[in-house]
Order: C-alpha cells, then sequence, then structure tokens
C-alpha cells in the first residue's frame, strides 16, 4: 500500500509545485496598473451593499426571512452581496483574462513546452485568479461585521466559505473560456452573469418567486452559493447547505477537469 | 566548456529521436506522411524543405506539443503519449514564432520559465544572466520584450530554450529573420553547444547553415522524407562537384539551352542564366568557349546544398 501511495504522493507534490511555477509568473508580471483594479473590486460590492442594501433598504425595512425571523433588508442583502462579488470576480479573472492569455498572448503555448501539463496550468492560474478575490472577501466580511451584518464568528466561518464559492464560479469560468471563439461571446456570459445577479434570491427571497421560476433559480449556481453563504452569515447551516456545498464542489471539479481537457485539445494539436 | 578536441564531436548509437512511419493529421490532411528519423546523441540534425513541407509539425510532434496521428515515436527513449512531461523536462524548445512574455522582462522570461522546470530560485537567476551573456543582452536585461527587435527576441527565445541545460535542442529556424552578425553570433554558440554534447535538431532554409552545422540532414518535401545524409554525400548523390553559371547577352536565354548540349552532366535553363552540372568547371567553360557561344560571364562554383534542394522539390513555388 505504502510503496503504491508513495509515488502518487510525490506526483502530486509535483504537479502542485508546477501550478505554483504558473502564479508565480503571474506574480512577476504583477505591474502598479493591478493596484487600480483591486480598488475598483472592492469598491463594487460595497456601493452595491450602500445603495441597495442600506438605501433602498431603508425605503422597504424590514423583511421577514424562511426561518420565521424578521431582519434589516441590509442584512439580508450583504451576503449576498459577498456572494456575487466572489462570482464575478472570479468569472473576471478567467474568462476575460484568461482567454487573453490563452488566445492573444499564446502564454500557455510557451508553458505546455515544458514540464508543466495543462491541467496544472488551469489549477494555476484559478489559484492566481482567487488571490484576489480571497482579499475582497476578507475586506467585505469585515465591513459586514463593522456594520452588524453579521457576527464576528459567522464572519470567520464565511470566510472559507466565499473562498470556496469563487474557486466553484472560476473553474466554470475557466471552462466556459475554452468553448469561446472570440471576445463578442463574453458579452453573453456578461448577460447571463447579470441576470444571475438580479435573480437567484440576492434581492428577494427566491421563495417568493413563481413556483417553475423558483425551480430554475434554485438550480442556479448563484443561488447555491448565496443560499450556502447566507446561511452561514444570517440562517443556520443545515442540510440545504450541504447540498450547495456538494454542488459548489461538483461544479468546481467538473469544471476544472473540463478546463484542463479543453486545453490540451486548443494548444496541443 | 574548455573541450581537449575542439572539433571531435562524439556521436553514440542511443536514438535521442526514433520515429518510424511517423504521421500528423489535420482533418484529411497529412502534414507529415510517414517518416523514419533517428537522431542519435549528439549529433546535430537538420530538416531541409520548402514551405509547408511538414518541419514544424514534426518539431512539434518531438517536442511533445503535438500528438502524433500514427507511426511510433520515442523520444530519449520514453513515449510522448505517457511521459511528455518527463521528456519536456530534458528538452529546449525554440519554436518557430517567438513567443516570449509580454508581460515580463528579459531577465524575467528566463527566470519565470526556469520556474517551470522546477529549478530553484537562485539558479534560475544564475542561469538567466550566463545565458543573457550568451547571446549578447545583458545590456537589456530590465527591459521589457515588445520593444526589443526581432533579431534580440530571436536571441532570447534561444537563451530561452537552453535554461534547463537540456540534453537536446529543437530549433525551427533559429536564425531567421536574423542580421548577419547575429546569424554567425547564433551558429557559433550552437557549435558550442554542440561540443559540449547538446543534441541539435533544427530546421532551416538556409543552405549554408545546414552545411555548416549539420552532420545528418533529410530534405522533406509534402510531409514525406526525399533524401538524407550528409551534406556531402547530398550534394554527391544529387547533384555534381562543380556548377558552371552562364549568362548570355540575349533575352532569351533558351535558345543557348540545345547548343551546350552534353557539356555537362545536367543543364537547367533559368529566364536569366543557364545552370551547368559538370565534374570539372573550367573543363566545361573551355568547352562552352570551343563552340564559340560567347557567354557575356562564366562563374565556376562549388556545388551546394541548395542545388541538391532545388533539385529535390523543384524551383517552382508550388503552393
Ligand atoms: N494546426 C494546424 N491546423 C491545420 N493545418 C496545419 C496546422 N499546422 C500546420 N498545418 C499544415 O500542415 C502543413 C505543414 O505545415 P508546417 O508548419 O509543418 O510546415 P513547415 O515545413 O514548417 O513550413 P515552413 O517552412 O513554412 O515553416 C501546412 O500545409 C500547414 O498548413
Ligand atoms: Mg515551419
Amino acid at each position: 500500500m505504502v510503496t503504491l501511495a508513495l509515488p502518487r504522493l510525490l506526483l502530486a507534490r509535483d504537479s502542485a509545485r508546477r501550478a505554483g511555477s504558473m502564479v508565480e509568473r503571474n506574480v512577476a508580471a504583477l505591474r502598479s496598473a493591478y493596484w487600480i483594479v483591486m480598488v475598483g473590486g472592492f469598491l463594487e460590492p460595497l456601493l452595491y451593499l450602500f445603495s441597495i442594501g442600506v438605501g433602498v433598504g431603508a425605503l422597504i425595512g424590514d423583511i421577514r426571512i424562511p426561518d420565521g425571523r424578521v431582519v434589516g433588508y441590509a442584512e439580508f442583502v450583504a451576503p449576498a452581496m459577498l456572494a456575487a462579488s466572489a462570482m464575478s470576480g472570479a468569472l473576471s479573472e478567467t474568462t476575460f483574462n484568461f482567454f487573453g492569455k490563452m488566445k492573444f498572448m499564446r502564454l500557455y503555448d510557451a508553458v505546455l513546452a515544458t514540464p508543466v501539463r495543462p491541467m496544472e496550468v488551469a489549477a494555476g492560474e484559478l489559484i492566481w485568479a482567487m488571490a484576489r478575490g480571497t482579499v475582497y472577501a476578507a475586506a467585505f466580511l469585515v465591513v459586514m461585521t463593522l456594520m452588524d451584518l453579521t457576527s464576528w464568528p459567522r464572519a470567520l466561518a464565511a470566510f472559507p466559505a466565499t473562498v470556496f464559492v469563487g474557486f466553484a464560479f472560476g473553474a466554470l469560468g475557466m471552462a466556459l473560456s475554452t468553448f469561446m471563439r472570440g471576445w463578442q461571446e463574453f458579452d453573453l456570459i456578461a448577460a447571463v452573469q447579470f441576470a444571475l445577479f438580479l435573480f437567484s434570491g440576492t434581492f428577494v427571497p427566491a421563495q417568493d418567486y413563481w413556483p417553475p421560476l423558483r425551480m430554475l433559480v434554485e438550480i442556479t449556481p448563484l443561488y447555491r452559493a448565496v443560499d450556502l453563504i447566507r446561511g452561514i452569515c444570517l440562517t443556520s447551516f443545515g442540510a440545504v447547505q450541504v447540498v450547495d456545498l456538494i454542488y459548489l464542489c461538483a461544479l468546481f471539479a467538473g469544471g476544472l477537469a473540463l478546463a484542463g481537457r479543453r486545453m490540451a485539445r486548443l494548444l496541443l494539436k | 566548456m574548455s573541450d581537449p578536441r575542439p572539433n571531435v564531436v562524439r556521436v553514440s548509437d542511443e536514438s535521442l529521436v526514433h520515429a518510424r512511419g511517423l504521421v500528423k493529421r489535420f482533418g484529411d490532411f497529412a502534414a507529415v506522411d510517414g517518416i523514419d528519423v533517428d537522431v542519435r546523441r549528439g549529433e546535430a540534425f537538420g530538416f531541409l524543405g520548402p514551405n509547408g513541407a511538414g518541419k514544424s509539425s514534426t518539431m512539434r510532434m518531438v517536442g511533445c506539443v503535438s500528438p502524433p496521428s500514427a507511426g511510433v515515436l520515442r523520444i530519449l527513449g520514453m513515449d510522448p503519449a505517457r511521459s511528455g512531461s518527463r521528456i519536456r523536462a530534458r528538452l529546449g524548445v525554440c519554436p518557430q514564432v517567438d513567443n516570449l512574455d509580454p508581460e515580463l522582462t528579459v531577465r524575467e522570461n528566463l527566470t519565470a520559465y526556469a520556474r517551470f522546470f522546477g529549478i530553484s530560485r537562485r539558479v534560475a537567476r544564475q542561469r538567466a544572466a550566463e545565458l543573457l551573456d550568451f547571446v549578447q543582452l545583458s545590456d537589456r536585461a530590465s527591459s521589457r520584450v515588445e520593444p526589443l527587435s526581432g533579431g534580440m527576441k530571436r536571441r532570447l527565445t534561444i537563451a530561452r530554450s537552453l535554461v534547463n541545460e537540456p540534453e537536446m535542442v529543437l530549433l525551427d529556424e533559429p536564425t531567421t529573420g536574423l542580421d548577419p552578425q547575429a546569424r554567425h553570433l547564433v551558429w557559433e554558440r550552437l557549435f558550442r553547444l554542440k561540443q559540449q554534447g547538446v543534441t541539435l535538431v533544427l530546421t532551416t532554409h538556409y543552405m549554408d547553415e545546414a552545411e555548416q552545422l549539420c552532420d545528418r540532414l533529410v530534405v522533406m518535401d509534402g510531409g514525406r522524407i526525399v533524401a538524407q545524409g550528409t551534406p556531402r554525400e547530398l550534394i554527391e548523390r544529387y547533384s555534381t562537384r562543380e556548377v558552371v553559371e552562364l549568362r548570355f547577352p540575349v533575352p532569351d536565354q533558351g535558345a543557348y539551352g540545345e547548343k551546350l548540349a552534353g557539356v555537362g552532366e545536367r543543364l537547367e535553363v533559368l529566364p536569366d542564366r543557364i545552370l551547368l552540372y559538370v565534374a570539372d568547371g573550367d573543363e566545361a567553360v573551355a568547352e562552352v568557349h570551343r563552340r564559340s557561344l560567347g557567354p557575356s560571364s562564366a562563374l565556376v562554383r562549388r556545388s551546394s546544398l541548395e542545388d541538391v534542394f532545388l533539385h529535390l522539390t523543384g524551383r517552382t513555388l508550388v503552393d
């Protein structure tokens, strides 16, 4: 058993190292302009939280959440903003940027002539894509806690969950990018993304939707992410949240595997 | 670097590239159509052939970034389909089109690339410095890649291919686009690598490059190998020892074709001159004068690989 497992472990370690070298390349490519992008990415969810959560929330007042409790609208919306920003951050890195690197910079052609494998490139790029999202998630959770929209222990638990949501969407975005032929098709992704943003139980509890629409919404990834994060930040972590986690795990694993396979098909021909 | 026998090339029987019936298809089209190749350790091996002959397609298969469609391929004794990553760890690759990283500096292009091979940061920095020196780019180390001239980028790509101290280097048209100085610099560097025992596999359109660098070469055309051997062997087999280039002071050189019949082994009429393939050039020129044909110029030169190449693959552009 041990003799069989050991070489495998060593191989996994090599793979992790090679994925890490891909991350290193991105760190080296980091230039000053990047900080502008960073600030923008952090501000976006915050602006939504203030304008809609606090601003519109003042008109709406309190709302009743599924477990029967009555909470302020900002409390209801904040976890959804967190999940949605994890999604959009991950998608922008893994669609636009990844596609540009693959198709226009032809960056990976050179990388794949080294021992690095397509799957390792995909994993490295995904880790890198999430580095930024991780900082955003932490900052946003701190703001939420300071505004008393959640508690410190809940925020602490929501942090890894948010990062994981980012990984799942990142893997999905990467897989999608490998099917894109030109920039125009990204408009389609952006449109779908915006629809998800509006209708995933973000601003209104999905229970209030017309039943067929509700069923449709419940199988989309952002709904599951919002449900998970809201469960941790606001309500409770139960069986449904376990389903959310399994769903996102499957999205992550499936997306990454598909991205690796497609990259090999596109670049190694 | 201080080799006691600088001009002795040690070639072993070990095959670093072993291909049998190797095929690469893109859809229905066979870019490489069943070639047999063996490259032995320590030799410099060349692929020649007109545009579209399948040289780059072959190089990519050898570099384990393009799966063969059929046939047998072993690189460093391993199967690319199963051990691609391990093989690539020991290869250096300079592709036909530079694919440097535009977001990194010249030096970072080498250090980041070294990291892909698992080379430590310290060693990577050291190698980058040595290699930049090797290709005379040290003064541009902190520059980005974009503003470099085409020739500088080419040299950087060649340097990058050496960052993992490869056993075998694959160079797809390494000197295309270089000025004469840079070309000679690259030739000299490649020659030094060869002396260190590095196996070189290269493609080229420059016949002088092939004659200078290659111990053995194959000429490809339409995805197949049409000739192979050492440069000397190919010249002996497919050409004559010397070539006489004659020009006549008339617009139509063709009229003289018949009058020259029998002077050499072979004769070729071009729009601006006539080529006579002969064993003894001076003797042929004497014969031309004996027939009192009066060419405006008669140049005797040694036959080159270029003559072989044109003879084998034709003078007209077919594609
Ligand atoms: N990815 C590809 N998809 C389809 N056809 C291809 C692809 N790559 C090469 N080909 C075709 O295969 C043939 C051989 O191309 P290859 O690049 O191997 O030629 P080459 O000998 O390197 O030519 P050159 O001297 O111009 O570099 C060409 O007809 C080319 O159009
Ligand atoms: Mg080519």
